[in-house]
């Protein structure tokens, strides 16, 4: 039987419309052999998390360059936990341009993945392979 | 809840309207894994009521557009609306962009919808290995329509047909050879021919064309009509959903629904059944090294392809 994919869904919550960065890494996850669902920019929080339960997705990767993260992000993930999903279970991680001082905020939030400017796309292949659940 | 009253199975949880457990369910039967096909055995017989409808088309034709507005038309009929989207995985690493939802942002504000992406992994024909079964299991959730976008289709990519009950091909004018060059493949599976982008000059010569087709066929009973459709606008796609009503109610009406589900049930246990037969022949014919032996000695040309089944089947 095949071995189960690793399924992403990539998004940009919030009004900024560069979605370049998101598209780079949905590319590299992509060449890495997982199954990347772009949603597109201009996502609100509720899209976002309905596309993490329609998709049931594996992982969820939120790319942002307002400066906003720290009042989308949040709501990204109470959409999300209302919907039963558990950042316990399921792996968020997030990039963009977003200060180091921030970082350990998000973290706390339960994005286990902070990338800010000038991240490796390598690191962050590395980092999903690293810390997705995966089914027994 | 009391010690003796266990938790619900995902299987019960779906049949009482659980997204969430809709959404694992189908990862589970899209692997194929024990879990799925465990799930298929409870929730088959709940299925049988969905009316599937598959879009299928060139890539670029406007397939995720003409499904988002019937999407939307069908909502506005008041139906459920469960969609399948297909995109191709890629044949080197594997890996899949899956990119319908970037058309289709303003059906996620609708509970009454559920959209699965799903990647080819590796199939042709223009589904996936484990697309029937993600219907099906759509179909057990209680959808009343299901749509089916394939992966973009040339000219043989007509699995589609045997899947869904009602086929829609997406056309575009500016393809005029094209259409000439589909006429022995896809373009026999249509029950509905859209004509998108239909505001763009030569629309007109297209469904000249189609219907031009249409006259020589032979085939009796359902006439398939040509809607023309301006997707981006909204434009037609009522007549488009009132034509895969028609369908399908003449489907219901003829009596041919019967022969459409056998179709489906014989082209899924045969799939399955050469998947096992693979699987078991690779184990135990010595396994895949065993074929790697064959397959370089036909790639060296020591021996030919028959006579390396041949060996390893046996003659």
């Amino acid at each position: 039987m095949a071995e189960r994919k690793i399924r992403i869904v990539i998004a940009k919550p919030g009004l900024d419309g560069h979605d370049r960065g998101a598209k780079v890494v949905a590319r590299s996850l992509r060449d890495a052999g997982m199954e990347v669902i772009y949603t597109g920019i201009r996502q609100t929080p509720e899209m976002i998390a309905e596309a993490a339960l329609q998709e049931d997705a594996d992982v969820v990767g939120l790319s942002i360059l307002s400066g906003a993260h720290l009042e989308l992000f949040p709501r990204v993930m109470d959409a999300c936990k209302e919907r039963g999903i558990d950042p316990n279970e399921t792996l968020f991680f997030c990039g963009g341009i977003i200060p180091d001082e921030d970082f350990p905020q998000l973290q706390k939030m339960g994005f286990k993945g902070v990338f800010g400017p000038g991240s490796n796309t390598g690191d962050i292949i590395e980092f999903v392979h690293e810390h997705v659940r995966q089914p027994a | 809840m009391t010690a003796d009253s266990p938790s619900p199975t995902l299987e019960e949880r779906l049949l009482e309207g659980d997204r969430r457990a809709l959404a694992r369910l189908l990862t589970e039967v899209e692997a194929g894994s024990a879990r799925g096909l465990a799930a298929m055995k409870v929730l088959y017989p709940h299925t049988g009521r969905a009316q599937t409808i598959g879009v299928t088309g060139s890539p670029g034709a406007g397939k995720s557009t003409v499904t988002n507005e019937m999407a939307k038309a069908y909502r506005a009929r008041g139906k459920t609306v469960g969609i399948v989207a297909i995109d191709p995985s890629s044949p080197f690493t594997q890996g899949a962009i899956l990119g319908d939802r970037v058309r289709m942002q303003e059906l996620t504000a609708d509970s009454g919808i559920f959209l699965r992406s799903l990647a080819s992994r590796g199939s042709l024909g223009g589904l996936s290995e484990g697309s029937m079964d993600v219907i099906l299991v759509m179909d057990a959730f209680g959808k009343d329509v299901i749509l089916i976008e394939t992966v973009g289709a040339g000219q043989d990519e007509v699995e589609i047909a045997g899947t869904a009950l009602t086929t829609v091909l997406v056309n575009t004018p500016g393809m005029g050879d094209d259409i000439q060059a589909m006429k022995a493949g896809i373009m026999e599976i249509a029950d509905v021919f859209a004509v998108n982008k239909a505001d763009l000059p030569g629309a007109d010569i297209v469904v000249a064309q189609i219907s031009a087709l249409l006259s020589l066929s032979t085939a009796d009973g359902w006439d398939p009509p040509i809607v023309k459709v301006t997707a981006t606008e909204a434009e037609g796609i009522e007549e488009l959903v009132d034509a895969c009503d028609q369908h399908h109610a003449y489907l219901v009406e003829s009596g041919a629904i019967a022969e459409s589900e056998a179709n489906r049930a014989r082209r899924q246990i045969v799939a399955l059944a050469r998947r096992r037969l693979l699987a078991q022949l690779i184990d135990h014919s010595g396994g895949q090294d065993r074929l790697d032996e064959l397959v370089t000695a036909v790639a060296e040309r020591k021996l030919d392809p028959h006579s390396a089944v041949d060996q390893w089947i046996g003659g």
